[in-house]
């Protein structure tokens, strides 16, 4: 959180400044949509180690850094996108072969973590979990939560409702907030000072924005103050939660952007493909990540006439009749 | 003219799954065929239904099918965009959680309607690791009816769940309420070969229909635990219309129904 009036910085200086090895993070959009991708690939370009991940469905941008092995613990409510991938490929390889440490929870539960933890509360109460193994198996050990003061003694606790039967709930989950060390996002738009508009749906964005001690946006366009400002109804974070402002257009690519480009079909099928042989995937991670310089050259790679394909329409915010086979 | 001796059963359960939605129904979708399900409804028997995401997406209109639920397709001509945050709060809500029916698949099931969708194996050393909850325990644990997408694989249809993700009826009658459960229970399975319900009593599966061609028997081969069939029928197959409506309405790059 700082007040200066230009935050715009290269994705390597945000990167290096914001995302030590060790940190807390958590990423914004869901399964193939608005996913930080360029950002996710820096931090796999920079090699960051020990990443404690907060996800609820943050399918593609997920599975990347758990198989690139920047991720030794994940807490998540979904790891899959959508057609593409029912189940993540390397996040699925990671826990069978027991090399990350899995908390699971519910999408709802873990939106409410990071609103506990942006509104400043220990816990929020649902009625989601009861009757379940989500309450009765833990996958993080005794140990693991005491060593690291950044989690709570426990993953989730019972509570008997203090108003009595008030509003029918005789029992409820209490769910502990989360504070990232960062929450890393790709947004539409933002000013240099950081105010930022989210176009289409914001997912758990604004609460993962807001629950972080620092807040890195990537975005397509930085626009003048002007422009935001003159119709403010439609800005979602305010420029004092945000420490770093970095223009990326196609910045969330493979992944969807509502009102600028689709997800690329074909980009997420051939990421099956490689995803699915360790042999493959390596031959990804050298060929695409730390194969190009920064997102530019990966986007070069694959070429203006596949850009062209999924550049959104101006009616449906999407492109349409894409080939999605 | 589509012919009805022609259809596929991803179809047959699709048609089943749209004609168990009821009119002015807010339908909860997952991935995949259970949106095909909730647009075909809406041109069969629930003009008025809702379609309705996870992801905060209220009334999408569907041009195209999503192939996941964060889809820009669901974000298209909505009345209102919102947030995880808005549309769970909107299923545990009172007023407008009850008139919400929610599909949903997984793994596993046991007799009671309890889901897995977690893993295969011990938790802590699992086999297969699977998707995890993602909305599927909220939204079993709010609304007022769930409708459940199967396979019907005796490793699926199970005695014990590996890991208990979504609450079905739990253990029996009451059980829901003694745990401090809101909402109604799982309504339906809809599966390859059959419709199975649930007694209003027992809470137990039962096998409600088959579809054409399927025997009783048959169907008690691909489960792990005895069901009553004493009750079944024979479900009637898709009509033209209702492949019509699939076919060329729905998902005619046959995205999801393949």
């Amino acid at each position: 959180m700082t007040q200066s009036m230009d935050k715009v910085m290269s994705l390597p200086e945000a990167v290096r400044r914001f995302v030590p090895d060790g940190s807390h993070i958590s990423i914004g959009g869901f399964t193939l949509n608005r996913n930080p991708m360029a950002a996710v690939y820096e931090i796999i370009r920079q090699r960051v180690r020990n990443l404690h991940l907060y996800a609820h469905s943050n399918g593609q941008g997920m599975d990347e850094l758990v198989g690139a092995g920047c991720v030794a613990r994940l807490e998540i409510a979904y790891g899959g996108t959508g057609r593409f991938a029912p189940t993540c490929i390397r996040f699925r390889k990671a826990v069978e072969e027991g090399s990350l440490v899995v908390e699971d929870y519910s999408n709802y539960q873990m939106t409410l973590r990071f609103m506990a933890g942006a509104m400043g509360v220990p816990f929020l109460p649902t009625r989601s979990g009861l009757g379940t193994d989500l309450l009765e198996r833990w996958g993080f050990s005794e140990e693991l939560r005491r060593s690291d003061p950044r989690i709570p003694d426990r993953k989730l606790s019972v509570i008997e409702n203090p108003f009595g039967r008030w509003a029918g709930a005789s029992r409820l989950v209490a769910v502990p907030a989360i504070h990232p060390d960062v929450t890393l996002l790709h947004v539409q738009q933002a000013d240099a000072q950081g105010t930022a508009r989210i176009q289409g749906l914001t997912f758990a964005d604004v609460e993962q924005a807001k629950a972080a001690r620092r807040l890195v946006l990537t975005c397509e366009e930085v626009v003048e103050t002007e422009a935001l400002r003159s119709d403010p109804d439609r800005n979602h974070i305010p420029f004092f939660n945000v420490d770093a402002v970095v223009p990326v257009p196609w910045g969330a690519y493979p992944t969807a952007c509502f009102r600028y480009y689709d997800y690329d079909p074909r980009y997420l099928s051939d990421y099956r493909t490689y995803a699915s042989s360790d042999e493959g995937w390596q031959s990804y991670l050298e060929t695409f990540v730390y194969g190009v310089s920064g997102h530019e050259e990966l986007l070069d790679r694959m070429g203006a006439e596949r850009r062209e394909a999924i550049r959104a329409d101006g009616r449906t915010g999407y492109a349409n009749n894409l080939d999605r086979r | 003219m589509t012919s009805t001796d022609d259809y596929t059963l991803r179809e047959m359960m699709t048609v089943a799954a749209a004609r168990e939605i009821r009119d002015g129904e807010i339908v909860f979708c997952g991935t995949g065929i259970s949106m095909v399900a909730a647009m075909a409804a809406k041109h069969i028997s629930a003009p008025n239904s809702v379609i309705f995401f996870e992801t905060g997406a209220v009334d999408s209109l569907l041009e195209e099918v999503p192939m996941a639920v964060a889809d820009s397709r669901v974000m298209f001509w909505t009345s209102v965009n919102g947030g995880l945050a808005d549309a769970f709060a909107t299923m545990q809500n009172p007023f407008t959680g009850p008139r919400v029916v929610g599909i949903l698949g997984a793994a596993q099931i046991d007799r009671f309607g309890n889901l897995n969708s977690t893993v295969i194996g011990d938790y802590a050393a699992p086999r297969v690791r699977f998707s995890g909850s993602g909305g599927a325990c909220d939204v079993a644990s709010f609304v007022g009816r769930t409708l459940l997408f199967m396979q019907h694989e005796p490793r699926k249809f199970v005695e014990r769940l590996d890991y208990r993700t979504s609450p079905g009826w739990l253990d029996g009658p009451e059980a829901r309420q003694r745990t401090g459960l809101a909402g109604g229970g799982p309504a339906a399975v809809i599966t390859n070969m059959a419709i199975m319900r649930f007694d209003e009593k027992s809470r137990e599966m039962y096998l409600d229909g088959t579809y054409p061609g399927i025997r009783p028997e048959a169907v008690l081969d691909r489960m792990s635990f005895q069901v009553d069939v004493s009750r079944a029928k024979p479900v009637s197959p898709p009509t033209a219309d209702e492949l019509d409506i699939l076919r060329r309405i729905c998902d005619p790059q046959r995205l999801i129904l393949g």
